[in-house]
């Protein structure tokens, strides 16, 4: 007895973890990621002020490069603009466990699907903006489609890994791309094909200056809308239709979804192709929204990439991830201000990580008791 | 409660005390007091979610009790990690198992031993783990990698774990559940040997009968109060103790309107098909439904069954034969094509393929029915039908959670149970297999699902159910067909109250491979 004694004066407070054996509060989850940001900008924090930075200062000025005023914001959301359709991409796929690693790769396919309209040409450079843009959007998703829809079959019908299919056939898709504008396309020997027709680039705020003064010079374009809408259009898909059901349970439960009579190889291409065509949308705005020509390096930038995170960090919710993708935009805009430029991919590690670990608190709980007596 | 039940006095080895265990919402131990004594076989009974595991895991270092004390051999302890727990010499054998599939059955054993360091000489060790499996009664191929082992020997490689660590208590939880009744004996042997050599073993179950039969004591446990304590199995009845469990008399027999079978409903006509392991599981075998009656499948387990009921529901392909379905072809279709033609499937894995686990009960209820309308508006999902739907089946069926909307890997077993029955029998089935509908659950369950089957039967439809439980197959069932190594050994008519002795000496001989014909033609059993 006095042995059991002296062990727990020695805890007086002891710290467990237990597996949640319910369901936590709606408001929960929310709770937790907006703490786990907190913690990281802490530690953020921390390590700036170990570079001999002011982490004050230093978030304020982050804050203000990126949400300062109207023209920054504007930025931010033209860089959140491509990854939220790359995220989409990567959220349709994930959700029914086929790791598609190729949105990057789909994405370069979409714009090059979308700048052959002009280029090729398929319509004469004279053809009206509203002709345009809905050829180009399926142009650009039908090449985004295609790139996924390889190593959906691959995967359906020889069980080819889709990790491995898929990034490798993003090398292919730049390959291909720097084929067409350094011999094809090209404009006078530069690794970039000519400039688009103006009807054939996606509207700008500052394109309407004119009538509203303030829209000058803001970049944002119309895939912010194409983003936004593609998002809703998602979320009822999966939420509500049918065949979001069937990529629910594929994703859940392969087997209890043949059990429900799912045909799981004909959705594995499906849901494939969704998801190239989400992300070659992407490619389709990247191009006639911002570089207005095809040109590998600004297009070929890790979209692709960052889609993945923000996809995992908005668990894979549509409606999540358009916010999770300007909170991105913005650390990628802040790149540019802050030295050593390293600091806001430093951030954005961080931040992912502290949100990334917080799911466990939303399966354990943390119990602090005192010893028993 | 003390009951002095040994002749000779026993040493008590583990003493509980007072043990106190809560979860969120459920009191899992109140005050719970436990006494093993050295070289007993200890039963410890309960329903599921009577807190026996709970209890077990506190002892065996996985959980820690809020309150109460546990003394071994008359020293308090604490345990903070299993690790601790098998250091004083308890160790458990949980339900599943924890073992790394590929490797072998020496690395598994030594595995988060201390020994060997650095240089591994398996073959010494092989050895040493094979004479100790010899000594116990547990044979099992040191060599032999994990996967390729049944779910049997990978049990027996668990308790090789436990002896090799020198344990002197043995938990054993629910160690029948996985097991074949050929395995089952094999595994009381080997209990037996290890209280012949001076350990004790606390075996969890709520399967009355296996208690009775291998238990020197028992312990209930109801909804987290112990309700017996360390009571000699041989003084007292199966109907005592389950009374003890449930706290009421259990209605054994159920009221069965007489059979009026109608048309054949399932015609399974001699069809061939394999196992997951590319080796026949199915030869020749032919069956049939009528409307209106249980048609029974005994046997021993892994002769066919599982195979038989997947092609029956599309979820396999077979080599020859075929399945009618009123008429229609539905083997090596898809399971949809079945669905269609009002086929319900109860399988029997009811989490790996009966239910997606992340989804809500809502989502796992309309599995079936979301192609249709109410459920299907515009090719949306109407999630309010949907709602709807999902709220009634948990009033008429008993699921017990607060809302629909709870993911389904929270439910109990039970619970899920009759979510996967609510959804396949709301369906209005014209033809329903159902595999080992009431393997787990707990007595209270049973008899509902035992309800739920001979309501279907009333409303005219065709059942096909498998069980490995003999008593409730000849409880339910019109007809029994015995199958042995994929195909069927006879057919045997039940015919209303009272089993006699004879009719299940004739299907235990036809379950171990004698055809009907054989036994009636040399009049080993005598007909009545």
């Amino acid at each position: 007895m006095a042995e059991s004694r002296s062990i727990k004066q020695r805890t007086p407070l002891r710290i467990r973890v237990e597996p949640r054996l319910s369901e936590p509060p709606a408001w929960f989850p929310a709770v937790v990621s907006f703490s786990a940001i907190l913690v990281a900008l802490i530690l953020g924090g921390i390590l700036i002020s170990f570079a001999g930075g002011d982490p004050i200062r230093s978030y304020i000025h982050i804050a203000k490069a990126s949400f300062g005023d109207i023209g920054v914001l504007s930025d931010t959301i033209v860089k959140a603009t491509p990854i939220i359709l790359a995220a989409l991409a990567c959220s349709v796929a994930f959700r029914m466990k086929l790791w598609n690693i190729g949105a990057e790769g789909q994405f370069i396919m979409g714009a090059f699907g979308a700048s052959a309209i002009v280029l090729a040409p398929v319509l004469p450079a004279e053809t009206p903006r509203w002709i345009f843009i809905p050829v180009m959007m399926l142009a650009g998703m039908a090449a985004g489609a295609l790139w996924g829809f390889i190593p959906g079959y691959l995967k359906a019908k020889f069980n080819v890994n889709e990790i491995i299919s898929t990034l490798m056939l993003n090398y292919v898709a730049v390959a291909w791309v720097n084929f067409w504008i350094f011999g094809v396309w090209t404009e006078g020997g530069f690794q970039m094909s000519p400039k688009f027709p103006v009807a054939a680039n996606l509207p700008r705020l500052t394109d309407f200056a004119k009538t509203f003064p303030i829209f000058r010079g803001l970049t944002t374009h119309l895939g912010l809308v194409i983003g936004i809408v593609a998002a809703i259009i998602l979320w009822f898909i999966i939420f509500r239709s049918r065949w979001g059901y069937e990529i629910r349970l594929i994703g859940d439960n392969p087997q209890a979804a043949r059990y429900a009579g799912i045909d799981i190889t004909k959705n594995v291409i499906w849901v494939m192709m969704l998801s190239g065509a989400l992300a070659g949308l992407g490619g389709m705005s990247e191009v006639t929204g911002v570089v207005h020509r095809l040109q590998t390096a600004p297009l070929a930038a890790g979209y692709g990439f960052t889609g993945i995170i923000v996809a995992w960090l908005a668990k894979l919710n549509p409606l999540v991830i358009i916010v999770a993708s300007v909170l991105f935009g913005a650390l990628i805009l802040a790149g540019r201000e802050i030295q050593p430029s390293g600091v806001p991919k430093m951030i954005q590690g961080i931040i992912l990580v502290c949100l990334i670990a917080s799911d466990f608190l939303l399966r354990y709980r943390i119990v602090i008791e005192r010893g028993e007596e | 409660m003390t009951e002095q039940t040994s002749s000779t006095e026993q040493k008590l080895i583990i003493e509980m005390r007072g043990i106190v265990k809560r979860f969120p919402g459920v009191l899992a131990n109140d005050h719970v007091d436990f006494k093993l004594l050295h070289g007993e076989i200890h039963g410890l009974l309960g329903e599921n979610g009577a807190g026996k595991s709970t209890l077990m895991n506190v002892l065996a270092g996985l959980y820690r009790q809020e309150a109460g004390t546990i003394l071994v051999n008359g020293e308090p302890k604490i345990f903070s990690s299993p690790r601790d727990a098998i250091k004083s010499g308890i160790g458990m054998v949980h339900q599943h198992f924890m073992l790394v599939p590929s490797q072998t059955v020496t690395e598994n054993v030594l595995l988060g031993l201390d020994e060997p360091r650095f240089i591994m000489r398996l073959p010494d060790y092989d050895s040493n783990i094979a004479e100790l499996g010899e000594q116990f009664g547990l044979k099992v191929d040191p060599r032999a990698k994990v996967w390729q082992l049944s779910v049997g020997e990978q049990q027996r490689v668990e308790i090789l774990k436990m002896l090799y660590r020198g344990v002197d208590v043995l938990i054993m939880d629910e160690p029948t559940a996985v097991l074949a009744p050929q395995e089952i004996e094999g595994l009381f042997d080997t209990l037996r040997a290890m209280i012949a050599q001076g350990k004790s073993v606390i075996f969890i179950s709520h399967k009355l009968q296996e208690v009775s039969a291998i238990a020197d004591r028992v312990s209930v446990l109801r909804k987290g109060v112990a309700t017996a304590s360390g009571v000699a199995s041989k003084g007292v009845s199966r109907q005592e103790l389950a009374r003890l469990m449930v706290g009421r008399d259990i209605i054994f027999a159920l009221d069965k309107k007489p059979c009026q079978p109608g048309e054949i409903v399932l015609d399974v006509r001699d069809i061939y098909a394999e196992n997951d392991k590319g080796l026949p599981a199915l030869r020749g075998l032919s069956l049939n439904v009528r409307a209106g009656e249980i048609v029974g499948v005994a046997g021993v387990a892994g002769n066919g069954q599982s195979e038989l009921s997947q092609v029956i529901s599309g979820m396999r392909q077979c080599k020859k034969g075929q399945v009618l379905l009123g008429g229609d072809t539905v083997s090596n279709h898809s399971t949809l094509f079945g669905i269609q033609h009002g086929m319900a499937y109860v399988p029997e894995d009811r989490n790996h393929v009966g239910s997606a686990p992340n989804l809500s009960i809502t989502d796992n209820i309309i599995m079936k029915k979301y192609r249709k309308s109410p459920i299907l508006k515009n090719g949306l999902l109407d999630m309010k039908a949907a709602t709807k739907l999902a709220n009634e089946l948990k009033q008429a069926y008993d699921i017990i959670v607060p809302n629909v909307s709870t993911p389904v890997r929270l439910l109990s077993g039970g619970n899920l149970q009759r979510v996967i029955l609510a959804r396949e029998i709301s369906g209005l089935p014209s033809f329903m297999v159902a595999v080992q509908p009431t393997r787990g659950l707990d007595v209270g369950a049973i008899e509902g699902v035992h309800r739920l089957l001979l309501t279907q039967r009333e409303a005219g439809a065709a059942v096909l159910l498998v069980s490995e439980e003999l008593e409730e197959l000849l409880s339910l069932c019109d007809r029994v067909y015995v199958i042995y190594e994929g195909k069927i050994m006879g057919e045997i008519m039940i015919k209303g109250e009272g089993h006699d002795e004879g009719l299940v000496d004739t299907i235990g001989q036809m379950m171990t491979g004698t055809p009907l014909d054989q036994i009636q033609k040399e009049g080993v059993v005598a007909n009545g």
